[in-house]
């Protein structure tokens, strides 16, 4: 894609920026839908219908008056604040979650950056998130934030290590860390999804990842940072008006980001299921995009269905359960490719 | 607030250094404050917690945010009906049976008896209120631990107990249907059948509730040795309904010591018995609600059988003048014990009325239970035991 628009626009600099808008038109409305839908979902499982009014439809476009509102709203930053950090914090948190998108494959045609390490960029980059959140909740002065920006930084530290050891055993397999050469090694009908490779070892994988991934984006039942019956608002607690309605983009922009990376490595990624069957670039980005909003809704399905852990609980699943299986998913993967070999 | 904030200070333990890296570092303890405004404080309680990091060194509640001077309003009335919407807003989720209790106390000074049919419809009200304020109680504790659907389930349940109060007396939640010497309406006709209609619904949905969230691992996890309460402890501070039956303390006022016709009715005191950790903690206390829900659709079931026709209003005249004299009525609330000491001077107006909230009490117990607790098990604990504030401020 990057080839042909150089030949098209005779502009190298042009380019690189068309290109690096690219997931923004996704990363947008889809944090606009989600909230939308998860808020659908809630209702639905509670026994509600949720928004009905705004737009019609079933409510369409309540997240559209909601971020109308939240840009309307006077921008208050408390005076017992840091205030350069405050301002600063929503940035950094969403330049993190956004920096990921850089190397995911939404189709064949389509790749941010096509590294050699993408797998490796992304585990690094979206690290950068958790500064943000340290940033928003120290800045804030406020007890509640700082305890709030100290469990995610405990947190997702701890869980970046399941989340890169399961990984790890996907790299064993595919020899390669280039995201988009690893969708292409799944080409074909849906059993050459890595998922159901080297059985059971990668599904375990896929569960292992996909339950970290739910701490590293501070989703329920790991979602302690922004325990709203503990913690008020977590690290978001003093942000309100258009600062808070980045902070909350860029939650929703992680979660897309960790479903992508679980689509792109177990689920064949852009690759459609049945072979030929509607494949191609364009299909490829609706599989694609279809496959993480699996994963999207299995993460509400999960909010509104779980309690929360306490901390140090949370500590234990992550130490004590996730690691060790991670680790001795790789090891049996490790076994595996050693003597298929 | 001035003068509490500089006890608390002086309670905080001195800075300690600690040796890290070549420099001393200084570490503190930390006085959050947490609410009146919070999620989690069931209404405008403040606690302030004293905490080293996310450990709680203490907890101290202040209450009074919803102070109403109820006892005062209480003698100014020109007559002891008057008194019940203001008992009505007490434990509001219970209105019905804090009306229960006071009209049990002012019958007993006028030394009057009520006809068998008001006694049944009575104990109906009572024990549709105890599932409505356990549904409340189960529910909010949910949303405590962060299950937020359990809580919409309990309120739908909850609209159907409510539907069969406004059949019987036009208000959903602040009721003043039970009157002295009887009750201001008669039930409709078909109120028994309702009530048996409302026990077969509701049955299925206790199994609901349990898979749900009562059996859950994370909820388990997170409750079960969490805040436990010894006996002991619960009797020496004066806990009483669930929260001491969760402690494995079988004492409960309809079978200890019973009154009106609950000693004709056939049903089970449940108590806590530590089967997901030790006797006393969360979890019991929680699971006691749960099954004081299947009792009482036990006893809906046998009250509405045996409803009786009848008046609902015994003969009293208009305007009562009690004789000269004091009595002291308690009686089992959803909550605990709440006693209504009530003094006459022979006028129309009380003299005096004392109340003896079960949710006070238990309130005081927090602290006991909260020390050496993290941050989110406060949330748990307070939760677990189920305080309205419109009881604890009065």
């Amino acid at each position: 894609m990057k080839e042909t628009l150089i030949s098209l626009l005779q502009n190298e600099i042009l380019v690189y920026v068309l290109m690096a808008i690219v997931p923004l038109l996704w990363v947008i409305p889809f944090a606009l839908f989600a909230v939308w839908w998860e808020r659908k979902i809630s209702a639905h499982m509670q026994d509600r219908l949720g928004p009905m009014r705004t737009g019609g439809w079933h409510g369409w476009s309540q997240t559209i008056a909601d971020i109308l509102k939240l840009i309307q709203k006077e921008d208050i930053i408390p005076s017992a604040a840091d205030k350069k950090l405050f301002v600063l914090a929503p940035y950094v948190v969403f330049a993190g979650a956004y920096a990921a998108y850089a190397v995911i494959p939404f189709s064949a045609a389509y790749i941010g950056s096509e590294i050699n390490v993408g797998l490796f960029y992304f585990l690094s980059i979206s690290s950068v998130v958790v500064i943000g959140l340290l940033m928003a909740g120290w800045a804030s002065n406020n007890k509640w934030s700082l305890l709030g920006a100290l469990r995610s930084a405990a947190q997702i530290v701890s869980y970046e290590i399941p989340v890169a050891v399961s990984l790890l055993a996907v790299i064993m397999v595919s020899g390669t860390f280039d995201l988009q050469q690893i969708n292409q090694m799944q080409s074909g009908w849906f059993w050459n999804w890595f998922m159901f490779q080297k059985f059971p070892f990668l599904l375990l994988a896929l569960v292992i990842y996909f339950v970290a991934s739910l701490a590293e984006t501070n989703r329920t039942p790991f979602d302690i940072p922004e325990a709203e019956s503990e913690l008020v608002g977590g690290y978001h607690t003093e942000y309100g008006g258009m600062r808070f309605a980045l902070l909350f983009l860029s939650e929703y922009a992680n979660m897309f980001a960790v479903s992508a990376i679980a689509t792109t490595l177990f689920l064949g990624g852009w690759n459609s299921p049945f072979g030929e069957f509607l494949s191609g670039p364009w299909w490829g980005a609706l599989w694609f995009l279809g496959k993480g909003m699996l994963f999207i809704f299995v993460q509400m399905w999960l909010r509104w269905t779980l309690p929360r852990l306490r901390v140090d609980q949370l500590m234990y699943v992550g130490w004590k359960v996730l690691i060790p299986f991670s680790f001795l998913i790789v090891i049996g993967v490790g076994f595996w490719v050693m003597l298929a070999r | 607030m001035e003068d509490t904030l500089a006890t608390t200070e002086s309670r905080l333990t001195r800075p300690d250094t600690v040796a890290g890296f070549g420099r001393q570092i200084r570490s503190e303890e930390m006085v959050i404050n947490m609410g009146p405004q919070h999620p989690s404080t069931h209404g405008v309680l403040r606690l302030e917690l004293i905490v080293n990091g996310e450990v709680v060194v203490d907890v101290i509640p202040h209450i009074g945010y919803l102070h109403r001077c109820f006892e005062k309003h209480c003698e100014h009335m020109t007559n002891y009906q008057q008194v019940v919407p203001y008992v009505d807003r007490m434990d509001y989720v219970a209105a019905m049976s804090n009306e229960f209790g006071y009209a049990i106390a002012v019958e007993k000074l006028l030394g009057i008896k009520v006809p068998e049919r008001v006694e049944y419809i009575r104990v109906i009200m009572a024990e549709l209120s105890r599932i409505v304020s356990h549904l409340i109680a189960i529910g909010t504790y949910g949303m405590d631990i962060g299950a937020f659907t359990p809580f919409l389930y309990c309120m739908r349940d909850r609209e159907h107990v409510l539907d069969i109060f406004e059949r019987a007396c036009g208000a959903r939640l602040l009721y003043n249907y039970m009157w002295i010497g009887g009750l201001s309406h008669d039930v409709p006709a078909d109120f028994a059948e309702k009530v048996k209609a409302f026990c077969k619904y509701f049955r299925p949905y206790i199994k609901e509730l349990n898979d749900l969230l009562s059996y859950n691992k994370i909820f388990i996890e997170r409750t079960a040795n969490v805040g436990v309460l010894p006996a002991e402890v619960a009797i020496n501070y004066g806990v009483s309904g669930p929260s001491l039956r969760g402690s494995g303390v079988n004492w409960d006022l309809r079978k200890n010591d019973p009154y009106s016709v609950y000693d004709k009715l056939d049903f089970e005191i449940p108590v806590g018995k530590g089967l997901k950790g030790t006797v006393g903690d969360c979890w019991d206390r929680y699971m006691v609600r749960i099954h004081e829900m299947e009792q009482s659709v036990n006893i809906l079931e046998q009250a509405a059988d045996k409803l009786p026709a009848g008046d609902v209003q015994a003969a009293i005249p208009k305007r009562i003048r009690p004789n000269a004299g004091e009595v002291y009525v308690r009686t089992e609330t959803p909550k605990g014990e709440l006693g209504y000491y009530v003094i006459s001077d022979g006028t129309a107006s009380p003299f005096r009325i004392k109340v003896k909230g079960p949710c006070f009490v238990n309130l005081s117990a927090l602290p006991a239970m909260s020390r050496g607790a993290m941050i989110a098990d406060v949330v748990a604990i307070l939760g677990s035991i189920d305080i309205v504030l419109g009881e604890v401020d009065r």
